[in-house]
C-alpha cells in the first residue's frame, strides 16, 4: 500500500465519480488536461472511456521533453560530443531525436552520456570529477525550476567551475494562454498542472479564467484526481462560470511554494522560447540569470543555431496543441513507434502517442479503423475491466516510475 | 515528467548547509532535498520530483475527495426508500 497513492486508484469510487459527471453533463464539452501525466494516467485508467460521450478530453503539451526543441537537442548534442564532456540528462531526453540522432546514440559512440534522477546528482558529479566539464540538460516545467535551480545555486555557492546547465525550461500560462488565442481554438476548459502549481500556486491562472471565460481546475495526477478534476470542471461549465478551483489541494497552497518561487527567481528570468511542434511563445521561459552566466552551457560552448528539420509525416505539433489525437496520424503505430520515434510525442512516457501505443490503442486503431477527427474508440465494457483492475495495480506500475 | 512521488520523510539532516532528509517509497529510501519544507519533521509526508520536495502533504486535504463521496453515499441511501 502506497499511501495519497493507492486509495485514488479505488475502481468503486472512480465508479462513483464518473456517474456523477454522468448525471452533471447536459451537453457537449472539450476540456483540456495540461499535464502529460494526466494524459498517462487518464490513458491508461481508460477515463476519456468512463465519461459520458459529451464530454471530449484533449491533450495539452504539458510534456517538456515533447516540446524541447529540435534546436536544443542538437545543441544538447554537440555539447555531449565534446571529449572533456560529461552530459548528464533525465532518462526520457536520451531518446527523443534530433536533427543528427539522439544523445544515446551518442553514448554508444563513446561519449560520456548519463542519466541521473536529479539535477543534485549532477553538482555532485562535478564536485566528484573537477578535471571534467558537468553538463545537465535542465529542461522541464515550473515544477523542475525550483530543483534545477538549486542545482546552479548550490554549484556556485560550492565555486563548481566546471558545472554548467543547457537550459530549456517551459512555462505553462503562456502556453496556454497561446492555445486559447489560436484560431480554431475548441478548448473550452482546463484540468491545470498540480504540480506546476505546488510550486507556483494558483493565482497567476485567475486573469486567464477571467480573461477568456474558461474554468480551470488545477487537478492531480491519480485517477480519482481527474475524475474529480473532471465533474468540478463540467459543473462550472454547465453553470455558466468560469474560476480557478484546486482539486489538488493537498499537494498545492494558494500561494504555491515561496521558498521555491523565491529561489528560481535569484537565479531565473523570463525569456521567449521555442517549443517543438508549437513554435516561439513571447515570455513562455526561463533563462539563466546574468549572475550565473558562469553556468550557462550555450555560453561556455558557444553553441549556435543550427538548421533543423523535422520528419515530414510528424503531426506532433498539432497533437501538442489539441488540434489532433495519436490515430488521426497515417505514421501512428506504423512508421513511428516507441521504438522507432518520428517525433518526440512517441518518445515520452507522458507523450500522447506514447501513452496511446502502450496501451494498446494502436490496435484498437486497427481493429475498428482510424476514424478521421475523431479517434477515440469507446468501449465501456473494456473500461469498466480497467478501472475495476485499478486499485490492484501494482506500485511499481505507477506513471510516476516514468518521471525519469 | 513532471510527475511527483509521495514520500515519508524518516530522517532530516544538513549537507553543505542544505536540509536534505531519508524519504520512504514504500520501502524504498531516498536522499531528498527538502530545503523548500523546513517545516517538515520525521513522519511527515513530502511531494517528491527529481530528488527535491516540492511541499508537503497535507493529510485533511487529502481525505475531501473521500468526504464528498461519502456524502455522495448517504444521498444514494436517503434516496432509495423515497424512489
Amino acid at each position: 500500500m502506497m499511501k495519497y497513492v493507492d486509495e485514488y486508484r479505488d475502481g468503486e469510487a472512480a465508479r462513483k465519480l464518473a456517474e456523477a459527471i454522468r448525471r452533471a453533463v447536459t451537453r457537449p464539452w472539450t476540456i483540456m488536461e495540461v499535464c502529460g501525466g494526466q494524459t498517462h494516467t487518464i490513458v491508461k485508467y481508460g477515463i476519456d472511456e468512463v465519461l459520458p460521450a459529451d464530454v471530449e478530453l484533449v491533450h495539452g503539451p504539458g510534456c517538456p521533453v515533447c516540446v524541447t526543441s529540435l534546436e536544443m537537442i542538437d545543441r544538447a548534442h554537440v555539447i555531449a560530443s565534446r571529449p572533456n564532456v560529461t552530459f548528464c540528462s533525465f532518462g526520457d531526453m536520451l531518446r527523443v531525436p534530433g536533427s543528427r540522432g539522439d544523445l544515446l546514440q551518442l553514448k554508444s559512440q563513446g561519449s560520456d552520456v548519463r542519466v541521473v534522477y536529479s539535477p543534485l546528482d549532477a553538482v555532485n558529479l562535478a564536485a566528484a570529477n573537477p578535471n571534467r566539464q558537468v553538463v545537465f540538460f535542465a529542461i522541464g516545467f515550473e515544477t523542475t525550476a525550483p530543483p534545477n535551480a538549486m542545482a546552479v545555486w548550490l554549484a556556485r555557492k560550492r565555486r563548481l567551475k566546471n558545472f554548467s546547465v543547457l537550459v530549456s525550461h517551459v512555462l505553462v500560462p503562456p502556453m496556454i494562454t497561446a492555445i486559447l488565442q489560436a484560431p480554431g481554438n475548441r478548448v473550452q476548459a482546463f484540468l491545470g498542472p498540480g504540480h506546476v502549481c505546488t510550486v507556483m500556486g494558483i493565482t497567476e491562472y485567475e486573469p486567464i479564467a477571467r480573461r477568456y471565460r474558461v474554468p480551470i481546475v488545477v487537478t492531480g495526477f491519480e485517477p480519482l484526481d481527474l475524475l474529480e478534476g473532471v465533474l468540478r470542471t463540467v459543473q462550472q461549465l454547465e453553470a455558466g462560470q468560469a474560476v480557478v478551483e484546486n482539486q489538488y489541494g493537498r499537494a498545492v497552497r494558494r500561494e504555491g511554494n515561496p521558498q521555491s518561487k523565491q529561489l528560481i527567481d535569484d537565479v531565473f528570468e523570463v525569456c521567449d522560447r521555442k517549443w517543438r511542434g508549437v513554435g516561439l511563445i513571447p515570455k513562455s521561459g526561463f533563462k539563466l540569470r546574468y549572475e550565473y552566466r558562469d553556468h550557462d552551457a550555450e555560453r561556455l560552448f558557444e553553441v549556435e543555431s543550427i538548421q533543423t528539420q523535422e520528419s515530414p509525416l510528424c503531426i506532433s505539433g498539432q497533437i501538442l496543441k489539441g488540434l489532433k489525437k495519436p490515430h488521426d496520424c497515417p505514421a501512428f503505430g506504423k512508421q513511428c513507434t516507441p521504438q522507432t520515434p518520428l517525433g518526440a510525442t512517441m518518445v515520452s512516457s507522458e507523450g500522447a502517442c506514447a501513452a496511446y501505443h502502450a496501451y494498446g490503442r494502436h490496435l484498437q486503431a486497427r481493429q475498428n479503423g482510424a476514424r478521421a477527427g475523431d479517434g477515440e474508440t469507446r468501449r465501456p465494457g473494456e473500461v469498466r475491466q480497467q478501472l475495476s483492475l485499478a486499485s490492484g495495480v501494482p506500485v511499481s506500475s505507477s506513471p510516476a516510475e516514468g518521471c525519469q | 515528467m513532471c510527475l511527483g512521488i509521495p514520500g515519508k520523510v524518516v530522517s532530516t539532516y544538513h549537507e553543505h548547509d542544505i536540509l536534505m532528509g531519508k524519504v520512504d517509497f514504500s520501502g524504498v529510501s531516498k536522499r531528498v532535498c527538502l530545503e523548500h519544507v523546513p517545516q517538515v519533521v520525521p513522519g511527515d509526508y513530502v511531494l517528491v520530483h527529481v530528488g527535491f520536495a516540492l511541499s508537503r502533504i497535507d493529510a485533511s486535504e487529502a481525505q475531501l475527495v473521500f468526504d464528498f463521496l461519502e456524502r455522495m453515499n448517504q444521498l444514494d441511501e436517503l434516496k432509495v426508500p423515497s424512489s
